[in-house]
């Protein structure tokens, strides 16, 4: 089997351009690579666009930050495609004032669209939505007399993964709930990037529970962060 | 008669909802404290829309996991049984009609089943999240609730103002006041919870409420 190369964090941030589009897992952070996300904020990388659950914590009190808020703090991105901005004060401020282009999602079509995205499928027919705003602009179509979305798959340039434990073929295994959005996103970019708490010898996973095979993995970063 | 929030007598209420096995997902806020009062001969599974279901309580002090939290944030534990998805399968559970019930909070819910619960244009834009995927996907929507809102007015509403969430889905409406089944564009008051009255109840709420004959008293 063929061994992915293990780069650096910061490394790995070379590898996103300006523009790109970003898919990051994670929800609330949990599942997010956090020494990309370090090296990607400290590079400044502008003008992404970021596909993401939601745009984690940005408390204006405390000025706490997780995830990715630091990047979306300092304008990294000009669109945001996300579920949830409830807990970042930033991307509702970004978002009211014009300053990012702000492209809410339910959570499932959200999921749904990138894994359609990576399955080859040109979209998906979804019941969530019909009638209300999410429908505007959207083609409606009735099935056996209920009617749907459609709503077009999604598809990136990088992935931005935080799993487990990878044997040295790329193949994952995540941990608890920070699995999330990791497996749909691994299939749906052209370059993936996965950064691990630990990097096992081939052989050493049980191929049964594999959850993302390592074909659709590119390059493996080992975390310094604390899980 | 002085009107006093009381949100324990809501959950309180949701929790005699559940039967054995029943498949439940719980939402933010008011919603996640009905697992604090499920009853002890009743047995549910918790599902956690980021990412499983066998949802726990919370870990003792110390023990919390940073990789394992509910759709809130918090952390959590799983209980024995449990198992892990990704947020496909996740969404498929609840889209797919897999969860037997939702709990979901209120900004207004009308006597045609609308929900307004995800935004205030122009005052609160959050995002959706999950709500509009489990308010259309549950077999059934139970909506939490106080009665009302701090103007005074009712949030049980004959047509919604708000964007909605998901049109024609809430099944159940519990409010400190009362049970409601919403069915054939109408509120249908069930129950009544002491010490407020069905005349209380009518003349406060501006909307098409229902009194059937064996609508009873509850003291919760």
């Amino acid at each position: 089997m063929i061994e992915k190369k293990i780069i650096s964090a910061e490394e790995a941030a070379g590898l996103v351009k300006d523009g790109d589009i970003v898919m990051l897992s994670g929800f609330m952070a949990c599942g997010s690579p956090p020494d990309i996300l370090d090296a990607l904020h400290e590079k400044g990388t502008k003008g992404m666009t970021l596909v993401c659950n939601d745009t984690a914590l940005y408390n204006p009190k405390t000025e706490v930050m997780t995830g990715v808020a630091p990047l979306v703090f300092d304008k990294q991105f000009k669109t945001i495609v996300t579920s949830h901005i409830g807990l970042n004060a930033e991307t509702q401020r970004q978002m009211n004032a014009g300053e990012t282009e702000v492209e809410l999602v339910p959570q499932g079509t959200l999921a749904e669209q990138i894994r359609a995205g990576g399955a080859g499928l040109g979209g998906i027919l979804t019941p969530t939505g019909v009638g209300t705003e999410v429908e505007e602009g959207k083609q409606v179509l009735e099935i056996d007399g209920k009617k749907f979305l459609l709503e077009k798959a999604r598809k990136g340039d990088v992935a931005l993964i935080k799993a487990g434990t990878a044997d040295k073929a790329g193949n994952l295994i995540y941990d608890k709930s920070s699995r999330n959005f990791g497996p749909l996103m691994a299939t749906a970019c052209e370059t993936v990037l996965v950064e691990v708490d630990k990097i096992v010898e081939i052989g050493e996973l049980d191929p049964e529970c594999v959850v993302t095979p390592g074909i659709f993995v590119d390059y493996l970063i080992q975390t310094k962060g604390v899980k | 008669m002085e009107y006093k929030p009381n949100k324990e007598i809501i959950v309180k209420r949701i929790a005699r909802f559940f039967e054995n096995g029943d498949l439940v997902n719980l939402g933010i806020g008011l919603p996640t404290q009905v697992g604090n009062y499920i009853p002890e001969d009743v047995t549910i599974i918790l599902q956690s829309e980021n990412g499983f279901v066998g949802l726990g309580p919370a870990p003792e002090a110390g023990k919390e996991d940073p990789m394992l939290i509910n759709a809130g944030a918090q952390h959590v534990t799983l209980l024995p049984g449990g198992a892990y998805f990704d947020s496909a399968v996740s969404f498929g559970i609840i889209r797919g009609g897999h969860v037997d019930y939702t709990v979901l909070g209120v900004l207004q819910v009308d006597q045609n089943g609308n929900l307004a619960n995800y935004m205030i244009p122009g005052k609160i834009v959050p995002g959706m999240g999950g709500a509009m995927d489990l308010t259309i996907g549950a077999k059934k929507v139970i909506t939490a609730t106080t009665h009302f809102e701090k103007n005074g007015s009712a949030k049980l509403k004959r047509a919604c103002t708000l964007p909605l969430t998901a049109g024609n889905e809430v099944d159940y409406v519990v409010t400190d006041l009362g049970f409601f089944e919403v069915k054939d564009g109408k509120f249908i008051l069930r129950e009544y919870f002491a010490p407020y009255t069905v005349d209380y109840i009518l003349s406060n709420t501006d909307a098409d409420i229902l009194v059937p004959e064996d609508c009873k008293e509850v003291i919760l």
